[in-house]
């Protein structure tokens, strides 16, 4: 499908649109990890850790009263049982391997609920390595327990007080720091966003979620899912599900993004149901912003969702038509939160929530023979602090 | 008429530095973010500098995630935005301004995307000169880096330490009025020292291009420029204006005939 298209780029979308002191780290990242795709024994490193530390491969658990709830047959794939509660660390694992192997001892990182700073920091303290996460001073309020995971790992989670203080401002302060630091130290973001090969390779290193997903099913229903649903906020647990399944013609990738407190709100992170291609933190893809360029401040309940932007892919996906985008408000995700908790004994990530509500929402759209696949990309420990603070079981 | 007007407006810069060239002296390049402190106060800023003898100026276009800039850009750029300077303002301000030095375009991609296809031909009718863009590196998006290299602005490119001798070569080859290059790894700021390695990374650039060569990020002080002045055909100081300018136009524009000294050697 992209095998015209220059490597950069998602059809129209992606590339790299960053400083020129940046480009020769970009270079330097591609080949290596162009190089490291070919060399068995970074494969095999890579699939040990995933399977030894990780806890790989994820279970497919089956959802028996969510599923009599919907009237179809839900799936979850279970990201949420990974080690640090998140598919966040198929991602870090895979770059601080290839950091060691371009002699980076420096790790820097953005993070916004926290999950990929956690992820981040926990597999530089197995590796011995610095490491250096940026976090918006509203999100490090929002998430104070993911800020002490990462200060007792020993990483080092720097506060950013521009902008919103939130995930945009944190990848921004992150980019000034790689800028600066370049020779000695390695950008490990945590979703397929930012500059090529960034997206690429952030969905390669995720899409084992899919391939694991896809054969499970296979395996226990014989057959392929009618629909994959995942949340969508950069979107790399979403290409990580949907990879596997793109060739899959009759199969429907459902992302979901944060209507916040309402598409017309105004206060939302819909960037596909509701922005405009735009370049932001080195990519051109879906972007909320104004009429004049600046970028609008998004808003979601779930700090992991509360971005502008989302990955180039994603937007290739829209445009082509191969996965549809929705759109879930914060209210309808804390009654997803609840509605898993109470079904199944599973409490999702604020950012899953999303996901599980929109399934919940949308029952009608399905048949009891119909196969649900629903990535749980995260747990929801981090959030239960916030969610209490809220007071829903007081009534 | 329209490609007279095209040549008149990006050749203003190259007549510049073939003047100084000729004179044998270098072009003081100040950079200051368009409606910052305000709208009125940035036009008697560049016209300020004018009189403090600017040879060529920076106008940077406010952007919301300004990730090439430190935090005296980023705060200027803030309150700028708050002001409601957006693209048609900042124009609106060097139309204003009137100068008779050329004027440079300080953008990030994405404003200029959003002025849509007659951006650069407006920015032209407004009295702009150059466009500089500081996240549309060389082989980014070759289809929008023709818009500018075809327009009628002088396409001006940036080179960093980091960029190989042959990467240079082709960038150069590109763009048109001058070259920049970013004279340290990080972002827009005020350094105490120069970096070491400056001399040999001109040294470079020039066995790159014939292009004339400005360098700026992290120059401050009057004999910072006056030592980038022996290298370069051009100093680019930016922070320190703008800091200098949250103060008052006046302290801007003092600090900008104390730098135009440093640089001339007197």
């Amino acid at each position: 499908m992209t095998s015209t298209q220059p490597t950069d780029r998602f059809g129209a979308f992606g590339g790299r649109y960053v400083p020129e002191t940046l480009i020769p780290a970009l270079d330097q990242l591609e080949a290596e990890y162009a190089a490291a795709q070919q060399d068995e024994s970074f494969r095999r490193e890579l699939s040990t850790m995933l399977s030894t530390y990780v806890g790989r491969p994820s279970p497919l658990s089956d959802a028996p009263r969510l599923s009599e709830r919907v009237g179809a047959q839900v799936f979850l794939k279970r990201e949420d049982l990974n080690h640090t509660g998140a598919h966040k660390i198929n991602n870090t694992v895979g770059q601080v391997l290839l950091a060691r192997r371009m002699g980076k001892r420096r790790i820097i990182a953005e993070t916004g609920a926290g999950q990929h700073g956690v992820a981040t920091a926990t597999v530089c303290a197995r590796y011995g390595l610095q490491c250096v996460v940026y976090m918006g001073e509203e999100d490090m309020r929002r998430q104070a327990l993911n800020v002490f995971r990462m200060r007792l790992m020993g990483a080092e989670v720097v506060p950013v007080r521009s902008g919103t203080r939130t995930l945009k401002d944190a990848t921004t302060e992150a980019i000034r720091d790689w800028v600066t630091t370049v020779t000695d130290t390695h950008y490990i973001i945590g979703s397929v966003v930012g500059p090529a090969p960034y997206p690429r390779m952030v969905r390669d290193f995720q899409a084992i979620i899919g391939v694991e997903a896809r054969a499970q099913v296979l395996e226990r229903t014989g057959r392929l899912p009618r629909s994959v649903v995942a949340c969508v906020g950069g979107g790399s647990n979403a290409m990580g599900v949907f990879h596997a399944f793109v060739p899959d013609a009759d199969v429907e990738l459902i992302g979901v993004e944060a209507a916040g407190e309402g598409l017309e709100s105004d206060r939302h992170s819909a960037s596909l149901t509701r922005g405009a291609p735009g370049v932001l933190h080195g990519a051109l893809s879906y972007l909320l912003q104004d009429e004049t360029g600046q970028v609008h401040p998004a808003h979601s309940i779930s700090a992991g969702l509360d971005y502008p932007g989302v990955g180039p892919e994603h937007s290739f996906l829209k445009d082509s038509g191969r996965a549809s985008y929705v759109a879930v408000r914060d209210d309808e995700a804390m009654e997803g939160f609840q509605l898993l908790s109470r079904l199944e004994g599973i409490i999702p990530a604020l950012e899953t929530a999303h996901a599980v509500a929109w399934v919940a929402r949308e029952h009608a759209r399905w048949t009891p023979d119909d196969v649900v696949l629903l990535c749980i990309s995260g747990r929801g420990d981090k959030d239960v602090a916030q969610v209490m603070d809220m007071g829903i079981l007081d009534t | 008429m329209a490609s007279g007007s095209v040549t008149i407006s990006s050749d203003r810069i190259a007549q510049r530095f073939a003047e100084l060239r000729r004179a044998n002296r270098r072009a003081f390049v100040p950079y200051v973010t368009a409606g910052h402190p305000d709208v009125a106060r940035s036009v008697a800023l560049l016209q300020g500098l004018e009189s403090a003898g600017a040879d060529v100026v920076e106008v940077g276009v406010p952007f919301s995630d300004p990730m090439a800039d430190g935090a005296v850009i980023q705060a200027s750029s803030q309150k700028a935005l708050e002001q409601g300077v957006r693209f048609d303002q900042v124009l609106e301000i060097i139309s204003r301004a009137s100068l008779a030095i050329p004027v440079v375009l300080f953008s990030y991609l994405n404003p200029l995307l959003r002025g849509g296809a007659d951006a650069l031909q407006r920015a032209a009718d407004a009295g702009a000169h150059g466009v500089l863009v500081i996240d549309l590196p060389l082989g980014a998006d070759p289809e929008r880096e023709a818009w500018f290299g075809d327009g009628p602005l002088a396409f001006i490119r940036l080179v960093a330490p980091t960029t190989p001798q042959e990467r240079m070569r082709a960038i150069a080859k590109t763009g048109s009025g001058f070259v920049y290059l970013v004279s340290r790894l990080g972002v827009t700021g005020v350094r105490d020292e120069l970096p070491p390695d400056l001399p040999e990374t001109v040294a470079r650039v020039r066995a790159a291009t014939t292009l004339p060569l400005c360098v700026g990020f992290g120059i401050s002080r009057p004999e910072q420029a006056r030592a980038v002045g022996r290298l370069a055909d051009g100093v680019v100081v930016g922070s320190a204006i703008v800091r200098a300018a949250d103060e008052s136009v006046e302290a801007a524009v003092s600090l900008a005939t104390a730098l135009r000294r440093g640089i001339d050697g007197e």
